[in-house]
């Protein structure tokens, strides 16, 4: 007999060992997420995917299923909190939407649109942070990176290479390179990396591919994030450039 | 004391084993005999510990007392608690900034000198205190900046310097079973040995023992929980990291009763069956070192550290000591051991607790300094001796760290379930008009709450006792909070990485008398989701001080208030400053007109 657990009141199953998000994303339930990323190592730090377990609070990506769990989800209230955590993402780096070229494949932006986000509320930070526009293929455009480390991880675990890691603290936290200069043309990056294309933002993009689909008839354009579950795990095809 | 410019990379990476699990103490040793941990020392330690180069400098960035740009010879770090500024603080470092023709943040002309602040360094019983070259040194007047300004002048090495500038006094001024009554090292461990690992076990259950860090978990629970785990290798681990602003019980604890402290681990160690012990001292208490240093060697030399211990076959336990390098996250078990492990302070995602998955992924005990010293005690004498004080739910002692408006600053050993009041009468606070209890990321309580207790019950502490007079401005202490959690988010999760930094902007707005309403219900919203969303305790609690100050003294925050609607924090006048500058203008009509 499979285990399952409740859900916003619908029986979800899953297997052992399975995180509530993963046992949700099998069942095509959507919990908001940035951070989290089927193929990778739970992370837990973007705290979108925030859920009421049993009374407490937990992130589903990090908290493990089990038999008569019950959860909530899709609540106004844990809506609310994701949309203020949406607006911190947003004012503490540079999100220019109307001139970037990951607009409308964005996760971050389309995360946005899925919570009803209009403002971003809080006062913006302005911070400086550098553009790396040193590699042939790669541009890293820090101003848009919202430290979710899933190109540290891809990098890590799926290219065995180690390209990117986060140096510094708190809100001075920033996305650093394996390199002496700090340039990401002196790491071994390369463009068919999975760590290139993993970025749920536009920080890391493809050079030399800009808007060959226009705005407007992009993944996120027409079709609300919730419904693109599963994942597709499909290399550079639509979600990972323009 | 440190020579400098004399920096022997492979000599340190050898002397720590070339582990790169002990990158936090190499990169110690390397800015203690360099100075600073330049660009090109991330590379070569890359290369002699063998791991990615961006991994080193993950944690050389990700702690306050590692730079790659040179801080002179003598580097200065005033401690600053809002205890150290109501001490005058502030004054001082301008009076030695002044008298030493420099800028703080900034290395002098000739490269010599660098004043900066730095969190609390745990002397808020000798404030205004500061750090020079990471050693303390307390209760600064003009007279005593004034020499240290000589010093500096006459390029004395610091080993020259003289050894009253770094007596630091435990200032006990009440005693109980761990600060003040005799311990013969050794006791407790014969005692426990003699009862063996299940009956200690049973003893350190029936004294009803719970963490002293604040938290308050059951500390047999914890021990039988790591005993039952399995791995390769159990550990024991001292959380020697107070970096809770306004407490320094563990400073006096490890500066005089080191042997209670380190004998708790080793029974520790003897009911988990752990063969290796840490002791994570927070780099702040830089000078206990080699006392600390000597301790153990003598208690290897006395049979109750090393191999066989007192006789016993197969009872081996060794304690290595760790120091921390500014980063107050650490203090939280699992981002203790995180640095333990050589990373950078962030916490792990839990489950799993330390106890079957901690340092090396091994099942671990981490404990308060004072939870070891209580262990030992409970192991000599026995645990009913140990519930009867105190209350039912808090049994025992606890050691009280008391500063600020009062006359007899120090530690206070009392039993659990004293109230407030009780506290201000002994350290003499005639005119207390509120209490930060356990620190920023515990309890203030108002004049209306004397009578609250100390007990995990009503008021849980991890030793913070911070007095505020009537004349003190409870907003400026709550804004001096703020900074202190902004500077210390470790960064991780988004609500304390931001979330910390909205709140101190939004005080300082309100400080530059730029503040409404809708500001203080933002900060109530900012609480809201740090402590529903944060990932750890830091963030959970970061709003505590805002929100209880905002309730329990209204009018320190509505006096500031520029307008009840709203006021953009925006300064469109400010902004034309630059306009202003290049006109060369600053009459009234270059200005906006102020409503």
């Amino acid at each position: 007999m499979t285990k399952t657990f409740r859900l916003d009141g619908r029986e979800i199953p899953f297997k052992e060992g399975q995180t509530i998000i993963e046992a949700a994303a099998a069942a095509g339930v959507y919990i908001p997420h940035l951070c989290h990323h089927p193929e990778f190592k739970p992370h837990g730090s973007c705290k979108l995917c925030t859920v009421n377990i049993g009374g407490r609070l937990g992130a589903a990506c990090t908290n493990h299923a089990a038999e008569g769990m019950a959860v909530e989800s899709e609540t106004e209230a844990l809506n609310a909190d994701r949309r203020a955590l949406t607006q911190m993402l947003f004012v503490e780096g540079n999100h220019f939407c109307p001139s970037c070229e990951k607009s409308g494949n964005c996760q971050l932006q389309a995360v946005a649109y899925h919570l009803g986000m209009m403002t971003p509320h809080f006062p913006h930070f302005y911070p400086a942070r550098d553009i790396d526009a040193s590699h042939p293929d790669v541009l890293l455009e820090r101003n848009r990176c919202i430290l979710c480390e899933l190109c540290v991880r891809a990098s890590r675990d799926a290219d065995g290479k180690n390209v990117f890691g986060i140096g510094g603290r708190g809100i001075r936290a920033r996305l650093i390179v394996n390199s002496a200069s700090g340039r990401l043309a002196e790491t071994n990056m390369s463009v068919t990396d999975r760590a290139a294309e993993v970025c749920p933002t536009g920080a890391i993009i493809r050079k030399r591919h800009g808007f060959t689909v226009p705005i407007g008839q992009r993944l996120y354009d027409h079709h609300d994030i919730a419904t693109q579950l599963p994942l597709p795990a499909r290399r550079g095809e639509g979600r990972g450039e323009g | 004391m440190p020579d400098y410019d004399v920096c022997d990379l492979p000599g340190i990476v050898a002397r720590w084993g070339n582990d790169p699990a002990n990158l936090v103490q190499i990169l110690r040793n390397v800015q203690e005999s360099c100075g600073t941990i330049p660009s090109d020392t991330l590379d070569r330690l890359a290369r002699l510990l063998d791991v990615p180069r961006v991994r080193i400098e993950a944690t050389a960035s990700f702690y306050s007392f590692f730079h790659a740009e040179s801080h002179g010879a003598y580097e200065i770090l005033f401690s600053d608690n809002v205890i150290d500024r109501m001490a005058g603080k502030a004054e001082l470092k301008q009076y030695l900034c002044e008298r030493l023709w420099l800028e703080p943040r900034k290395l002098s002309e000739d490269g010599l000198v660098f004043v900066d602040d730095t969190a609390d360094i745990g002397l808020a019983d000798q404030a205004p205190a500061m750090l020079i070259n990471g050693f303390a040194v307390p209760s600064l007047d003009k007279s005593r900046i004034d020499l240290v300004a000589e010093l500096i002048r006459a390029r004395k090495p610091l080993a020259e310097w003289p050894p009253m500038l770094f007596e630091i006094p435990d200032n006990i001024r009440k005693a109980g079973p761990l600060a003040g009554e005799p311990f013969t090292p050794g006791s407790a461990l014969k005692a426990a040995l003699a009862r063996g690992a299940e009956a200690t076990l049973a003893e350190v259950d029936a004294s009803n023992l719970r963490g002293r860090g604040g938290a308050g978990f059951k500390t047999a629970t914890k021990w039988a929980s790591c005993r039952k785990a399995e791995g390769e290798a159990h550990y024991v681990v001292c959380n020697a990291d107070e970096g809770e602003p306004g407490t320094f019980k563990d400073r006096v604890l490890l500066n005089s009763y080191a042997d209670l402290v380190f004998e708790g681990m080793a029974v520790c160690a003897r009911v988990i069956g752990a063969r290796q012990g840490f002791l994570y001292l927070r780099g702040e208490y830089r000078n206990l070192l080699e006392k600390l240093e000597g301790v153990l060697a003598r208690r290897r030399a006395a049979g109750l550290l090393g191999k066989n211990i007192l006789g016993e076959p197969g009872f081996d336990f060794d304690i290595e000591i760790h120091l921390g390098a500014g980063a107050y996250i650490c203090g939280e078990e699992s981002a203790l051991i995180e640095s333990l492990e050589g990373k950078p302070g962030k916490p792990r995602n839990r489950p799993p607790y330390p106890d079957t998955c901690g340092y090396r992924n091994q099942p671990t005990v981490v404990n308060n300094v004072e939870t070891f010293a209580c262990a030992a005690r409970i192991a000599e004498r026995g645990g009913a001796g140990f519930a009867a004080l105190g209350t039912p739910q808090s049994a025992g002692s606890k050691l009280i760290s008391v500063s600020g408006d009062c006359r007899r600053p120090g530690i206070y050993e009392v039993p659990f379930g004293v109230s407030v009041r009780q506290i201000l009468i002994d350290c003499g606070a005639e005119d207390a008009h509120a209490v930060q209890v356990s620190g920023p990321s515990g309890t203030c309580i108002s004049f209306r709450e004397f009578d609250r207790r100390i007990a995990f019950e009503d008021l849980p502490t991890a030793g913070a006792f911070m007095v505020f007079s009537r004349s003190r401005d409870m907003f400026e202490v709550a804004r001096n909070f703020t900074h202190f959690f902004a500077h210390e988010s470790c960064g991780f999760c988004t609500p304390c990485r931001v979330g910390t930094s909205l709140l101190r902007n939004t005080m300082d707005k309100l400080a530059a008398g730029k503040g409404s309403a809708y500001d203080m219900n933002e900060m109530k919203h900012i609480m809201h989701i740090l402590r529903g969303m944060a990932h750890c305790g830091l963030g959970h609690t970061a709003a505590n001080p805002v929100v209880q100050t905002m309730e329990k003294f209204p009018d320190a925050y509505e006096k500031r208030l520029k307008r009840l609607d709203f006021e953009p924090a925006f300064d469109l006048d400010g902004a034309l400053a630059t306009a202003r500058l290049i006109t060369g203008r600053d009459d009234e009509w270059a200005h906006l007109a102020d409503d």
